[in-house]
């Protein structure tokens, strides 16, 4: 008898110990295969730069050993292009990854996504309106108008899409998201289309790409996606009461309308940058959140942190592939979409998709 | 009031022509009457407006062939196609909504919401990507692609039957998944042919020619027959598959049929203007509202089509915009806001879910 408890006991231990190893080896993988991806989209790109040549640059840069002004042309296409568009993508996908955690655990709903509910197309939309009536330029104050939009419109789609005797169905918001982004990209589309000044501007942006993207439109969004960051991470143990019901987490002594209002600054910061920075991206969100689910289970402590590392993978992955499918470059946006689609089709024809 | 008055109820009356008879609303009558002069009204202000200064003399002059070369070669080669066009694609993507409104029992089963159009725009993509040219390459190319799309859509979403809102989250999935493979397309391609797709496919009627309209002709005469054909059996099935297998219909007969006209209709319109968003889902609910009847009706909406659409390319054209607009980006913003408007009433009366 004794025997059989102490053999329980142990298979008990081991199960306990199986997530822990299970995420260790999650976070070992996901971070050398984010370095795989960091180092490749240093190396493969339009210009034909040999690899030799920019493992020097970078070291020679790395060594303090290359001044700006005595840079080859070569070497300005690795340090000032590549590079920061390599950081901007890792930046860009984290923010879209945990936006996407927040909002479909706030929700509660596992189809939420920026791109999907609007947000992004908020951002976008924003930006074309003030480059038509303010004369902004993309760059700078760009950003402040990026999550203005966003901000307005995810809390239109969530009031639509949530409210009504339909209740707050997955798919109902959804639509609503999908129904404001049309509008949305039918106005900035007839901006565009009639003023070609303000279509100069936003074009190079406007796709989701990260192409020619350099060190100031890093830095200008890098502060606020810090921002959301910490913000989101300050949030994991109220999320996970929140995933009871409303009802339950006040209960356990946790205040869904604070929670709530927290995940949606440090939302309308991650996406308004992230979309500023590189366009709309969709499906980021989406994917991400499901994968780590799968992977890593339900709690939040560790869907947060782990799509920080996850999500920037998907968006590298998309920015490389997109370089080296077509001859000309295709936009990553259009990558993402092609992949996230079909995760979409996915969540939808599973049976539990009303349930997180 | 007589026997047949009580039967169809008050309002209507039976029309017989031979084997067939119909109980016609007058409520119907008269406002598909109102439509369709609404629609030769905004076509006629189509004809006579435009950049080439040709006024409603003129305009009358070349189609009576009194007018001197320049002026009938812009009004018979460039704007009258663009105009009857927009009349019969505005009816075909409106008898297509109806249809599949119809069967997913829901307004937002459209054809342009579940992909549809993308699918059709891709199979048009893909040929001139193959390099086939010809009259018929680019529309068969397009039906082909709104065909498979349509039975990939439903294959996706069937899942012992196919629920509304599943084929419809199913078909945005698949429309935006088809739409960036469609740009992907757009950059194999040529430049030059990329640049004349490219504004093609925010659905636009810039370059419309009679080459356009004959296919769209052929087709409409085709389907529509067929359609109202099967029209009261669609109409029964709405109450439900169980009652209407009950009435004696044969479902999947009715169900197919349906489906293959309304895929060919919406195709053949994809193949000549791009895809062009929302007009299949809001000319038959707006045409429903109107008439106050109880489920969509194909030719009242078949009438809003056509008016939303030439009105929509009347605003696209305006002279207050600077640069001739694609006709899908008004449509877009019209259909966005009225899907919008829709989403927030859907829930408080029942009748909008009709």
């Amino acid at each position: 008898m004794s025997v059989q408890i102490a053999q329980h006991e142990l298979q008990a231990a081991q199960r306990l110990s199986s997530p822990g190893r299970r995420r260790l080896l999650v976070i070992l993988i996901g971070a050398s295969a984010l370095a795989a991806l960091c180092w490749s989209s240093l190396f493969i790109g339009s210009g034909d730069i040999s690899a030799h040549h920019v493992s020097e640059t970078l070291t020679r840069w790395i060594a303090g050993d290359l001044p700006p002004e005595s840079r080859s042309t070569t070497e300005l296409l690795i340090l000032e292009r590549r590079v920061p568009r390599t950081l901007l993508a890792v930046l860009v996908g984290a923010a879209l990854g945990a936006a996407g955690v927040l909002m479909q655990a706030m929700t509660r709903n596992p189809l939420a996504d920026p791109g999907l509910l609007g947000v992004n197309a908020g951002a976008y939309t924003a930006v074309v309106l003030g480059s038509t009536t303010l004369g902004t330029t993309i760059g700078g104050a760009h950003v402040w108008l990026a999550m203005t939009g966003a901000l307005v419109v995810g809390v239109a789609v969530y009031i639509i899409g949530t409210t009504g005797p339909m209740g707050a169905s997955p798919a109902k918001l959804v639509l609503t998201g999908v129904a404001i982004a049309a509008l949305l990209t039918g106005i900035s589309f007839a901006i565009t289309l009639t003023m070609p000044h303000v279509f100069d501007r936003v074009r190079f942006w406007s796709a989701g790409s990260l192409q020619g993207r350099g060190f100031d439109e890093l830095g200008a969004v890098l502060p606020f996606i810090l921002a959301g960051t910490a913000l989101g991470l300050l949030l994991p143990r109220a999320l996970n009461a929140l995933s009871l019901g409303d009802d339950a987490a006040v209960a356990l002594g946790a205040r869904p309308g604070l929670t709530r209002i927290t995940g949606l600054a440090a939302v309308t910061l991650l996406c308004g940058a992230a979309t500023a920075a590189a366009g709309p991206l969709s499906f980021i969100g989406l994917m991400v959140p499901h994968a780590l689910r799968i992977l890593v289970g339900p709690d939040h402590r560790w869907l947060i942190p782990l799509s920080l590392l996850a999500a920037p993978i998907l968006v590298l992955t998309a920015d490389v592939l997109a370089r080296v499918v077509v001859s000309a470059e295709l936009p990553a946006g259009v990558v993402t979409a092609f992949l996230g689609a079909p995760v979409l089709i996915w969540l939808t024809r599973r049976k539990a998709v009303k349930n997180l | 009031m007589t026997a047949t008055a009580e039967l169809f109820g008050p309002g209507s009356r039976p029309v017989r022509i031979g084997p067939f008879s119909a109980a016609v609303e007058h409520r119907a009558v008269v406002v598909t009457a109102v439509l369709l002069l609404a629609a030769a009204a905004v076509a006629w202000w189509n004809m006579i407006s435009g950049s080439a200064m040709l006024g409603a003399s003129e305009v009358i002059d070349s189609l009576l062939g009194r007018a001197d070369d320049g002026a009938a070669r812009v009004v018979l080669e460039w704007r009258a196609p663009r105009v009857v066009f927009t009349l019969l694609g505005g009816a075909a993507l409106a008898l297509a909504g109806a249809v599949f409104q119809s069967q997913t029992r829901n307004p937002l089963g459209s054809p342009d919401i579940i992909g549809f159009s993308t699918g059709a725009y891709t199979g048009a993509l893909l040929v001139a990507a193959a390099g086939f040219t010809g009259l018929w390459a680019t529309p068969v190319g397009a039906v082909l692609g709104g065909l498979t799309t349509g039975a990939a859509v439903y294959l996706l979403a069937w899942k012992r039957g196919v629920s509304g809102l599943r084929i419809i989250i199913v078909g945005i999935g698949v429309s935006i998944f088809l739409g960036s493979f469609n740009t992907y397309l757009l950059t194999v391609l040529s430049l030059e042919a990329a640049m004349s797709v490219a504004t093609w496919g925010a659905g636009s009627v810039n370059d419309i020619a009679w080459v356009h309209v004959l296919p769209l002709l052929v087709i409409i005469a085709a389907a529509l027959p067929v359609m109202l054909i099967h029209a009261r059996d669609m109409r029964l099935m709405e109450m439900g598959d169980d009652a209407a297998a009950g009435l004696g219909i044969r479902l999947e007969r009715v169900r197919m049929v349906q489906f293959v006209c309304g895929i060919l209709l919406v195709s053949v319109v994809t193949a000549a203007a791009g895809p062009i968003a929302f007009i299949a889902l809001v000319a038959p609910q707006l045409a429903l509202r109107l008439t106050g009847a109880s489920s969509v009706q194909l030719i009242p909406a078949a009438a809003m089509g056509a008016v939303l659409l030439t009105a929509s390319d009347a605003i696209a054209r305006t002279e207050m915009i600077p640069v001739s607009l694609p006709v899908g980006v008004v449509t877009l913003v019209l259909g966005g806001a009225y899907l919008v408007w829709l989403l927030v009433t859907m829930g408080r009366s029942r009748k909008g879910v009709s």
